[in-house]
């Protein structure tokens, strides 16, 4: 697959398994999750379990390959505008101590609020594959291990994170296999 | 019309007197407006009288054709205005030809059906209605798809963010960017809203206005202006919307994507 910055890429994740993503800023880590998600114009092949992403309608495949971006997106006043009723948000929000954040107004919410409601709103969709830009980087110590928590809990759920991250030490901690971009180009790391 | 009263040079002289008082103003007061209070006047000027020369000469000529030459350029004009009023229009040919289209579809669209259906006059394409009449309908369209556009394409720049994380949630394009059409729409529909409400109370319009002085009775003046303004609110929605969603949907795809490289570079 490629785009008109980067690639071409050939990349296969499987589920269960947590991919990390390194490389410096502006190699196209997230130009690579937004172009998997189908969010800009690009040219390949992309395949979920032997289904071809193009015999889909965008908004179904975006259900099942599910986007988190660094800078996530609100359009209503209040937090609990932008989620579903189902499945229950609640559990995964205490989790991450964000037990009665759905009253919340989006003006006051912290970034790194933001961060964990914005994972919690792409998990209510219980998407197959998960594409996550710097999940934590706004997060503290103890929020960092709640959310890889998380993470971790949906692999074992089966599903395949792609997960960008500048954290070495997280690295090491989530991830199974590892890739490096550099200048659009995709390659395995040790 | 016979008690109209024609005017003569000298009393147009007298009423500029009026512009040349707040050009000393100006200076006095050192305000820097006084070169550019006095261009637009001599611009007013030259284009009224050139306008008043090309009219008579089209009434005079009573051809369809040139009638409809005049129509286009009014439209070509109305387009141009279009772009220019929007910070960033859609690139290429579209920043041009989604308003001039849209409007010319309803202008022209309006425009005749109050010819034939309404006004009816002999020939029906007679330039002495059908000029004044398009280019009312014109001018207000034009500011309504003018606001609609601007709006909506600024809102889907701006929150970008907020569209696409929709999109993200599995909402097709259109309900992802439904917040954003939903207010340029209203943002083009205000001015006509606002100009049918305060209308005869706060403002008689000028073309009521033109006829009362030129002595039509006031009751026949009126209902001439409200089938303009029935014309007009009619041919601005009908455009707004039209204007709108084709915006949204060239500033979309297929797979559903928002497509913000459709935009002309920022200036």
């Amino acid at each position: 697959m490629q785009t008109a910055l980067i690639g071409p890429v050939d990349l296969t994740l499987a589920g269960g398994e947590i991919a990390v993503l390194s490389g410096a800023s502006g190699a196209g880590k997230s130009l690579l999750l937004r172009a998997i998600a189908d969010l800009d114009p690009n040219q390949g092949e992309v395949v979920l379990e032997g289904r071809a992403r193009e015999d889909m309608a965008a908004p179904d495949w975006r259900r099942m390959v599910g986007l988190v971006p660094a800078e996530s997106g609100w359009w209503e006043a209040r937090v609990g505008a932008h989620f579903r009723a189902e499945p229950d948000p609640a559990p995964l929000l205490a989790e991450l101590g964000l037990a009665d954040a759905l009253d919340w107004e989006v003006a006051r919410l912290s970034s790194g609020e933001r961060q964990r409601l914005a994972l919690v709103r792409a998990l209510q969709l219980r998407p197959q594959v998960l594409l996550l830009d710097e999940p934590t980087s706004a997060l503290d110590p103890e929020a960092v291990s709640a959310a890889e928590a998380v993470i971790r809990a949906e692999a074992q759920r089966g599903v395949a994170v792609l997960l960008v991250s500048h954290d070495a030490a997280q690295r090491a901690r989530l991830g199974d296999v590892f890739y490096t971009i550099s200048h659009g180009r995709l390659a395995a790391a040790a | 019309m016979s008690n109209y009263i024609a005017l003569g040079w000298s009393d147009l002289a007298l009423a500029a007197l009026f512009l040349l008082v707040n050009a000393g103003l100006s200076i006095w007061l050192r305000l820097g407006l006084a070169r550019q209070l006095l261009v637009a006047g001599a611009r007013m000027v030259v284009q009224l009288l050139l306008v008043g020369l090309v009219l008579k000469w089209v009434f005079g000529a009573a051809s369809l054709w040139i009638t409809l030459g005049l129509a286009l350029i009014m439209l070509g004009f109305a387009g141009r205005e279009v772009r220019a009023r929007q910070a960033r229009p859609l690139a290429g040919i579209w920043g041009w030809s989604l308003g001039a289209g849209v409007m010319a579809g309803v202008g022209l669209m309006v425009t005749s059906f109050a010819l034939t259906m309404a006004i009816r006059p002999d020939p029906l394409w007679s330039a002495r209605y059908a000029l004044p009449l398009l280019g009312m309908i014109l001018g207000n369209t034009m500011t309504g798809v003018a606001l609609g556009l601007d709006n909506l394409l600024g809102a889907l720049e701006r929150e970008k963010r907020a569209v696409e994380a929709r999109l993200l949630l599995g909402y097709d394009k259109w309900s992802a960017m439904r917040p954003q059409m939903r207010r340029a729409l209203r943002a083009g529909f205000t001015p006509i809203i606002n100009s049918m409400a305060a209308t005869g109370v706060v403002s008689l319009p000028g073309m009521m206005t033109g006829q009362i002085l030129s002595g039509v009775d006031p009751q026949e003046a009126v209902k001439y202006q409200l089938l303009i303004m029935f014309l007009i609110g009619g041919a601005t929605g009908l455009g707004v919307l039209g204007a709108v969603l084709g915006a949204a949907w060239r500033m979309s795809d297929a797979r559903h994507r928002l497509r913000l490289d459709r935009l002309s570079k920022a200036k």
